[in-house]
């Protein structure tokens, strides 16, 4: 678990590098050793008056002496120039730097590293590295690629950044549309590694999404993704109980954090105040019914439709599904799962089980149940399956 | 920095255009030919004009056609000064063959110190 000063003062400490050098990878080495340096001097001497213009200052030294011993050119400032230099910028943004205010500029750097000339697994890793503060090793085991696999990833990833001129920006106003979508796609990824297993990546992604929306808080889009992930990080506590996946009907409400429902619910209602809302907002939308004492199947299933004229993504149909299955019934539910193309997910199969369960068709429920056991990654995800079929053979007719 | 627009066409591209249309693509060519980022640029004669040249183990090797055999081919290419990889997008967007069934690959140059 990442401590969050640190994530906090180490995202910004990288971003206002990348902001004067325009290089991620001198940027990442030079905050490395602010913070080592840190580490070392402050627990001796105590803490400086303003510990965020100290790791500036060292950082912008070091990354300095990086590149004179690399012989680099900086384009566009001399060396005595970046000396003296304070900040890269002075617009109504980045207020000129007293003692305590300084500039924030991650928004340029999350643009930079969800850039979309970038592949996105090189995003992602980008993403981790540069604002969330993982180390290679750990970004390594989010993907379960070799430590030397992820350094080379992302060695290219940032020389790619360098060298291409991808820019430290704020996209203009006709493409920040599409390039917001991007960097929200890549947090939502992260958040769902988190949730599929490594948990404090969820808490990393929300964190991520709050310091977005603090920058561009005009955007509606960013209050949905927030919402939703904390209607779903609110239920997580309750998902598994004793090694195995609960379903929502059969989770423990009390396990529900009630308080981060209410911050959901109010990012929510933010979110709705633009009338054009984003298949996120929807989502958080849903999120939101499943999370109420009550169940309004009608309003969900309309909420699911509403989703796939944004999507057509067959996920969406099951989820669905789900739903038509109580507001209508299982046969109706279980017709719409009939042309999806998500024969190696194990939930299409569990889904199906069940279906057929409640429709009496007892052997046809237990060979769905078998091959979502099958399919399963986690034992988290084989728990389940595995203990309805076990019930299953137990009331054998 | 600098980067070249090399500009990928298919066969097809231009004989399904008729006079007035190749005229007009032209002219959206000439257009960021003469745009203030634009450095240089040429078009090039169709592949099976190329000639490709291999020497192995001291031993010339001559082939009539391209190096590589695609579909797409190189038809032309810009040089552009832009500042970032967005700017050089922007200018990408602009060349006809991007929307028309080809593709801009933007490759940037190597920056060498003065």
């Amino acid at each position: 678990m990442i401590d969050a000063v640190f994530r906090e003062e180490w995202s910004r400490l990288v971003a206002y590098l990348c902001g004067l050098f325009r290089d991620v990878d001198v940027a990442e080495e030079a905050a490395q050793e602010a913070f080592e340096a840190a580490a070392r001097h402050w627990p001796r001497e105590g803490l400086p008056d303003n510990p965020r213009a100290w790791l500036r200052t060292t950082a912008r030294r070091r990354a300095i002496d990086a590149l004179r011993r690399a012989r680099r050119v900086v384009v566009g400032l001399d060396e005595g120039e970046l000396e003296e230099l304070p900040s890269p910028r002075g617009d109504a943004r980045h207020p000129s730097v007293g003692d305590h205010v300084v500039p924030d500029d991650r928004l340029e750097l999350i643009f930079a590293c969800c850039h979309p000339a970038l592949a996105r697994d090189a995003q992602v890793a980008l993403v981790l590295r540069s604002l969330i503060g993982l180390s290679t090793a750990e970004i390594a085991r989010t993907f379960l690629v070799s430590e030397e696999t992820m350094k080379r990833r992302l060695t290219r990833a940032k020389a790619k950044v360098r060298r291409a001129g991808i820019p430290f920006h704020v996209p203009s106003a006709e493409d920040v549309g599409d390039r917001l979508e991007t960097v929200l796609t890549v947090v939502y990824l992260i958040f769902n590694a988190g949730y599929g297993g490594r948990e404090d990546l969820a808490d990393q992604a929300i964190w991520l999404s709050r310091v977005l929306s603090a920058l561009l808080p005009e955007a509606a889009t960013i209050h949905g993704l927030l919402a939703l992930m904390l209607f779903h990080q609110a239920r997580r506590d309750a998902r598994s109980a004793g090694g195995r996946f609960v379903p929502l009907p059969e989770q423990d409400r009390a396990l529900w954090n009630r308080e981060m429902i209410r911050e959901a619910q109010g990012r929510l209602d933010l979110a709705l105040r633009d009338a054009n809302r984003s298949a996120y907002v929807i989502q958080a939308q849903i999120a939101a019914e499943y999370c109420k004492d009550r169940f309004d199947w009608q309003r969900i299933v309309a909420l699911y439709t509403e989703l796939q004229r944004l999507t057509t993504s067959d996920i969406v149909t099951l989820n669905k599904a789900v739903a038509v299955s109580e507001a209508e019934s299982p046969e109706t539910a279980l017709r719409m799962l009939e042309d999806l193309e998500l024969d190696e997910y194990p939930y299409l199969h569990s889904t199906r089980a069940e279906l057929l369960q409640r429709m009496g068709r007892l052997a046809d429920a237990r060979a769905e149940f078998a091959r979502a056991r099958e399919l399963a990654v986690t034992d988290l995800d084989r728990a389940f399956p595995a203990e309805r079929l076990a019930h299953l053979s137990d009331h054998e007719p | 920095m600098k980067y070249a627009l090399l500009i990928y066409d298919t066969p097809d591209a231009w004989s399904d255009r008729d006079d007035a249309e190749a005229a007009e693509v032209m002219s959206r060519y000439a257009a960021v030919g003469s745009d203030p980022m634009t450095v240089g640029g040429e078009q090039l004669e169709l592949p099976h004009t190329a000639t490709t040249v291999r020497i192995k183990d001291g031993a010339e090797l001559i082939t009539d056609g391209p190096f590589v055999e695609s579909k797409e081919y190189l038809g032309g290419f810009y040089l552009i000064a832009a500042p970032d990889l967005d700017a050089a997008m922007a200018v990408a967007r602009r060349l006809p063959a991007a929307s028309e069934g080809g593709a801009i690959e933007i490759r940037p140059l190597v920056e060498r110190a003065p």
